[in-house]
């Protein structure tokens, strides 16, 4: 027996914009994310990055165009800076140069990781692991950026603080970014297109209008209330 | 802000000093102790005899001793200690296990069947060679290799299909897998031992220990070439290495290709034991301890990892075996014995340590 996690999905995101993909736990975000990038292959279809077909490219190039952050958090036994050094893999020809060193170095100052840099990895929190990572897809320098739940184990803090550097490259950039992400607050607050899937299928796309209480009540299965607070729109679940 | 940034680098970079450092270290300690064991023996040698002679300049005593006796052995240790334990890192890495190697994952165990099955069906017809120290030689070793390879590759195939279609069957079961494969080898030995004759006997008897002390010269240059070669892929694949250390869909993003680099790599790990052990027999467990206490020393990454791992594999076999001739001289004690007294406490060292460790394989 086979089913398809995804049937019939179709978007584009410009670059410098933010996507939200939003659906409940299953439904395949971050199948979506990983088809993007060839982790998983896709049976039917085709996904252009700047007019090229993906699945037409090298896996160096690929590279070089798309970076990704998983969902689930790595147990690399490697240092901060080598970890993020790894980001600069699809541009080692024989060995890394200083300019990669100077961009790894770029990052560990502007993530706020100065007192990690020879720590391992796996002897840091979640949250700052999860820093680590994201900075690793940032010394990609990628025309694409998939983030997979980038704020699941950060602080209140730190999700704004995460979100806000993502915002900033991509508009500086422009970079085309897609995250998986469950705080809708958050997510309309910082992203500018949304992608909501139900059962395979999209189930709207499109800017902060498609966010209505009846399109996450449908898509969720509750009930929530969209209030506004200074300006901006607020979700409220009514369940209980 | 400049300041800070420079800093960092500073910083990395007097950390990759230590490494190499490290590096080097090994190295001076390995040429240090092959020295040695080329002085110890019933012949004492000193340093400046072994140079000597080495050079040329010997006479004819040192000569014979040398050139012919514990040079090779020497060699041998090097290059099988390299081999096996070079080969024990990458697989750890690709497999991600920190329990593999040859030896437990039951590619030598293969391989020695391979070598005995090429011996007594191929016949690789054996001889029994006057010299006390390489008491079997075999006549065709090219055919005995290549049985070593087929069935030591038959084991890495197994175990790449079981980790492929039971993801979840972790490092301590591809262990299971390796000790059910270890035995039906071993059994498969065993029957090759009742239909055989004396002689034949003997060599595959010799396979189910290690002795460094039946390598000619022509096994070497075969040894040295089958090495360079792999550590030339091994070091050219480092960043990849390294970008597996980090699960494989992070690697898939960096743009690894991570199934095509574990075939190939895990083709050139079996072929690297399989040589090793249709020359010496079977030497257990450095391809674990090597790597690992690298690992301790140089971390994870394998621009330091894999040479490092390849002079420990060496330096642990001089020792070993220099450990073996000397101990109860003129008794040799077979070193593949002495590998195992050192290598089964770490391995289950590492069995324990399980899921909290900083090495493990998920
Ligand atoms: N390797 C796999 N083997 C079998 N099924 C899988 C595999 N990976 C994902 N699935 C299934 O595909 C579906 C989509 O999974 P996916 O991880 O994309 O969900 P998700 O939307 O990211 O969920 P979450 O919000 O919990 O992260 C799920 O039903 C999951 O069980
Ligand atoms: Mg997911």
């Amino acid at each position: 027996m086979s089913t398809n996690v995804l049937e019939d999905v179709s978007f584009t995101i410009e670059p410098g914009q933010c996507l939200a993909v939003l659906g409940n736990n299953g439904v395949g975000k971050s199948t979506l994310l990983k088809c993007i990038n060839r982790i998983c292959s896709i049976q039917a279809g085709s996904i252009y990055i700047d007019g090229k077909d993906a699945y037409k490219m090298k896996n160096k190039i690929l590279a070089q165009n798309v970076a990704y952050v998983s969902q689930k958090s790595e147990n690399s036994n490697m240092t901060v800076f080598d970890t993020i050094l790894l980001g600069r893999k699809p541009y080692i020809d024989w060995d890394i140069t200083a300019e990669d060193r100077q961009i790894v170095s770029d990052l560990i100052d502007q993530m706020g990781l100065n007192e990690y840099t020879l720590r391992d990895v796996s002897t840091l929190s979640g949250g700052e692991a999860q820093i680590v990572m994201l900075a690793r897809a940032l010394a990609q320098q990628p025309k694409v950026l998939l983030l997979d739940e980038p704020t699941s184990n950060l602080d209140l803090r730190n999700q704004h603080e995460v979100l806000k550097i993502i915002r900033n490259l991509a508009e500086t950039n422009e970079i085309c970014v897609a995250l998986v992400i469950h705080d809708l607050n958050l997510a309309i607050q910082y992203c500018d297109r949304f992608l909501l899937l139900k059962d395979a299928n999209v189930y709207s796309n499109g800017g902060i209008e498609t966010i209505t209480s009846e399109s996450i009540g449908s898509v969720y299965g509750i009930e929530v209330e969209i209030i506004e607070h200074k300006n901006k729109k607020l979700i409220i679940s009514n369940n209980y | 802000m400049s300041n800070i940034t420079s800093e960092q680098i500073d910083l990395y970079n007097r950390y990759i000093r230590r490494k190499r450092w490290i590096l080097f270290v090994t190295f001076i300690l390995m040429i240090f102790f092959a020295l040695f064991a080329m002085s110890v023996g019933s012949i004492r040698l000193s340093f400046l005899d072994i140079l000597k002679t080495l050079a040329g300049q010997g006479d004819q005593l040192s000569n014979t001793t040398i050139w012919q006796i514990r040079l090779p052995r020497v060699l041998a240790a090097i290059l099988v200690g390299a081999a096996l334990s070079s080969a024990g890192a990458v697989m750890q890495c690709v497999l991600r296990n920190p329990l593999a190697s040859a030896s437990t994952l039951g590619v030598s165990q293969g391989a020695a069947f391979g070598a005995a099955l090429g011996i007594v069906v191929f016949g690789g017809g054996v001889v029994n060679s006057a010299n006390a120290t390489s008491a079997i030689t075999i006549n065709n070793p090219y055919i005995v290799t290549l049985c070593a390879f087929v069935f030591g590759s038959v084991s890495t195939l197994i175990v790449i299909i079981i980790s492929r279609f039971k993801r979840n069957i972790g490092p301590a079961g591809l262990v299971l897998v390796g000790v059910a494969l270890s035995s039906l080898f071993g059994g498969g030995s065993t029957l090759l031992q009742y239909f055989t004759d004396d002689t034949k006997l003997g060599a595959i008897v010799f396979w189910t220990f290690g002795n460094l002390g039946s390598a000619n010269y022509k096994e070497l240059i075969v040894m040295f070439i089958a090495l360079s070669l792999t550590i030339v892929y091994f070091m050219l694949n480092r960043w990849n290495y390294n970008a597996m250390e980090s699960g494989a869909d992070t690697a898939k993003s960096l743009g690894v290709n991570t199934r095509s680099i574990m075939l190939v790599s895990m083709t050139f790990c079996s072929l690297l034991s399989a040589i090793a052990v249709s020359f010496v027999g079977i030497i257990s467990f450095v391809g674990l301890v090597a790597p690992h206490i690298m690992r301790r020393l140089v971390g994870n990454d394998y621009r330091y990892l894999l040479p490092s791992s390849a002079l420990a594999g060496s330096l642990l076999l001089i020792l070993a075996d220099t450990f073996g001739r000397s101990i109860v001289a003129p008794v040799i004690l077979p070193i593949g014995a002495l590998t195992a007294f050192l290598g089964a406490p770490m391995f289950l060292f590492l069995l324990f340590k399980g899921g909290e460790n900083n090495y493990s394989g998920k």
